[in-house]
């Protein structure tokens, strides 16, 4: 008894920003549309006049754009990882967060893989890559990556989404409106909820969720060799693939709390999404920063004990004394005590593993991790490689419109996403009830063969 | 740009018949070398199938003799010149490296032409490649503007052209890969050994300019180097007397670019 209403709950839940998203809904989208129309009028300038108007030159030709992509793109891949690793464990708290994971997986990477295009001095000649792609390129392996990574990203949100827009389907009725019920009609790929449908189903969800692990790190290894296949010091390293997918999760995962904080406050789901599934996310949190910081100080260690070229002030030698100490210690010891020390602190503490502590270190992890892939982008590239000073970059006012419109997108792009679908997996949370009943779980599968 | 141009002027103004004679040269050689093929994209390269190839093979490569260059930069505006290039492009840029007994020595830096080019091994579309006679070239008109060549050239020798140029004056409108005039916006240049030049019999411009008669010219096929006052050696005696080394020999990338410096000068600073 007590759980047909906790189901009755959990649906009217699920759909509540289809059907009432609250008075705030539409001043909102406003205020990130008006974010993301700035930053449009700011690329279609740079479409105009040539990327002349960044702030880049001859010496450091890549900047925020390059460190946008590595960000958005890490984010997107925490999101996923973490859903597909919970659901290949059979973590049965997963099934409150997973839609909300997975759906911002797809956001960030949607926007992240505009990153390249926006960074390319001519976009026109994009079809380029196909009429003569070179197989010994990386940005041809990040090309090939991007786009499977985003094809099984979709895939994987879209599965589980099958059963839940057939339930909208059906019990929405007039609320729904006109469009969405052809939208319904469409997506639910006429499901039904037979036991062959769920049978297929389950099977498909296992085998994304298997394929699209190696896929995300394959993602993040070739963004890492982007610079890892080249001799300028900072990027000349052999740990930068695994080092970026590490570091792609450390973020991904503190977007990930982000995510679901806000949705729960805005939406009131408490009652579904509870302190235990923040402390459950700040554990792996807390874990990923730990490993984090060890391939930092792997990184440190090794090029300080070194510090090659850097009585001649250049080489990695040079640039470690000017990251530590030098022109980028502000931003380097930001990083370093703001987005690693402090975050782990505030999880690992007890007064304040709270939900307002894990979120306050998530948000922290969020900038600092920014701010980590621009360390990683502009000093490499600073950095004397001939008898001359050092290079000097600074952000136009077109690079920070684009990039501000990038950050604004993704709740943009959530919110109405969740006007459409709902928001809590329906499905996988009947799912999960179902096999919590039916202990022991030899029964649960023996009815699923 | 405007100093550019005004420079362009002056020094057209100077040599303007021998300038005139030798476009007029390199006209008729031009359209003899794309011969029947009317507009071949590549016309010196190995794309040109059965075009007449009656030249030697050269292997074009530089000797820059250090003890002699006083880091006048005539090279740098020579260049710009002649490929009506804005002033942040120098395709030879001229370094001062600061001597740890005190004083300096200058050294232009062209690209160095690399039998193993890291710039060719990540282009994503093929724009960059290395022509027949061992010259690493731009297609100008397939890039698309990644600037991964940038990053992993090691000598800061490639240049991205964030604006748009300004069309030279006379007939250049159809830029080349060996005469890539004017620069295409949104694509990346660099030296090009001036292959327009060579294949009439001339100079490169920054040979050419050189009034210390530091630069040399070599091709590695016949063992020949010369500079603007034809002062000629064997190219392998030269380099072996005269303890020529290439700048990074480390990082395999094969230069063929030879510096010479005077007794206890590096370039290592």
């Amino acid at each position: 008894m007590a759980l047909a209403i906790e189901r009755d709950d959990l649906r009217a839940a699920a759909v509540r920003p289809i059907v009432s998203p609250g008075a705030l809904f539409w001043p909102l989208m406003i205020v990130f549309s008006m974010i993301v129309l700035g930053g449009a009028v700011a690329f279609l300038e740079q479409l105009q006049s040539g990327l002349g108007v960044t702030g880049l030159n001859q010496r450091v030709s890549w900047g925020f754009y390059i460190t946008d992509m590595v960000f958005f793109i890490g984010v997107s891949y925490g999101g996923a990882v973490t859903s597909a690793i919970l659901r290949l464990t059979n973590a049965p708290w997963r099934a409150p967060l997973a839609r909300m994971a997975e759906a911002m997986a797809l956001v960030t990477l949607m926007i992240g893989s505009l990153f390249p295009i926006i960074d390319l001095g001519r976009p026109d000649r994009m079809y380029n890559l196909l009429l003569h792609g070179q197989v010994g390129s990386p940005v041809l392996w990040d090309v090939v990556a991007i786009n499977t990574y985003m094809a099984a990203t979709l895939i994987f949100l879209m599965l589980p989404l099958i059963p839940d827009i057939a339930f909208c389907r059906d019990h929405l009725g007039p609320a729904a409106g006109r469009m969405r019920k052809l939208l319904y009609d469409r997506l639910s790929l006429g499901w039904q909820g037979t036991a062959q449908q769920k049978h297929i189903l389950e099977r498909n969800m296992t085998i994304v969720a298997v394929t699209i692990i190696p896929l995300a790190v394959m993602v993040h290894s070739v963004l890492a060799w982007l610079f890892g296949m080249t001799v300028r010091p900072g990027w000349n390293s052999t740990i930068f693939a695994p080092y970026f997918v590490v570091g792609a999760l450390f973020s991904g995962v503190a977007a990930v709390i982000l995510v679901v904080a806000t949705f729960r406050k805005a939406y009131n789901l408490d009652a579904f999404i509870t302190e235990q599934h923040f402390k459950y996310l700040a554990n792996i949190l807390l874990a990923l920063g730990m490993g984090y910081a060890y391939f930092l100080f792997a990184e440190t260690l090794t090029e300080g004990y070194k510090m090659e070229g850097f009585g001649a002030g250049e080489g990695s030698g040079a640039l470690l004394q000017e990251t530590l100490l030098g022109k980028y210690a502000p931003l380097f010891w930001g990083f370093v005590l703001g987005g690693l020390a402090l975050p782990i602190a505030i999880l690992a503490l007890p007064p304040t593993r709270k939900i307002p502590g894990i979120v306050a270190a998530s948000a922290l992890v969020v900038v600092a991790m920014w701010l980590k892939r621009f360390l990683i982008v502009v000093p490499a590239m600073a950095t004397p490689i001939m008898p001359v000073g050092w290079g000097a970059y600074f952000p136009s006012r077109v690079e920070i419109a684009v990039t501000l419109a990038a950050a604004a997108a993704v709740p943009l792009l959530l919110m109405l996403f969740f006007r459409f679908f709902p928001i809590i997996s329906i499905y996988e949370m009947e799912e999960v009830a179902e096999h919590e009943s039916e202990r022991p779980p030899q029964s649960a599968t023996a009815e699923v063969l | 740009m405007a100093v550019a141009v005004r420079r362009a002027k002056e020094n057209t103004r100077v040599t303007v018949s021998r300038r005139r004679l030798l476009q007029g040269l390199g006209g008729i050689a031009a359209l003899a070398a794309a011969g029947g093929l009317g507009i071949a994209r590549r016309p010196f390269s190995s794309a040109s199938g059965p075009a007449p190839k009656a030249k030697t093979k050269r292997r074009w490569g530089m000797v820059i003799d250090l003890r002699r260059c006083d880091g006048c930069k005539e090279c740098t505006g020579a260049c710009q010149n002649t490929h009506y290039l804005p002033n942040d492009h120098e395709w030879i840029k001229v370094y001062e490296v600061e001597q740890e007994n005190g004083g300096k020595v200058f050294m232009p830096r062209p690209c160095m032409q690399c039998e193993n080019p890291p710039c060719l091994k990540v282009c994503p579309v093929g724009a960059t490649f290395k022509n027949d006679e061992g010259v690493i070239l731009v297609d100008q008109d397939i890039c698309i503007g990644c600037r991964l060549c940038m990053a992993a050239c090691p000598y800061n020798a490639r240049y991205f052209n964030y604006w748009e140029q300004p069309k030279p004056p006379g007939p250049f409108d159809n830029p080349m890969p060996e005469y890539p005039v004017p620069q295409r916006r949104g694509t990346v240049g660099k030296c090009v050994l001036c292959v327009h030049y060579t294949q009439m019999g001339r100079l490169p411009a920054c040979v050419e300019a050189c009034r210390m008669d530091a630069i040399y010219i070599a091709d590695l096929e016949t063992g020949v180097m010369t500079n603007r006052s034809g002062e000629t050696y064997d190219l392998y005696t030269y380099l072996k007397e005269n303890d020529a080394f290439r700048y990074k020999e480390e990082l395999n990338t094969a230069p063929k670019v030879w510096y010479v410096t005077g007794h206890g000068q590096s370039l290592d600073g």
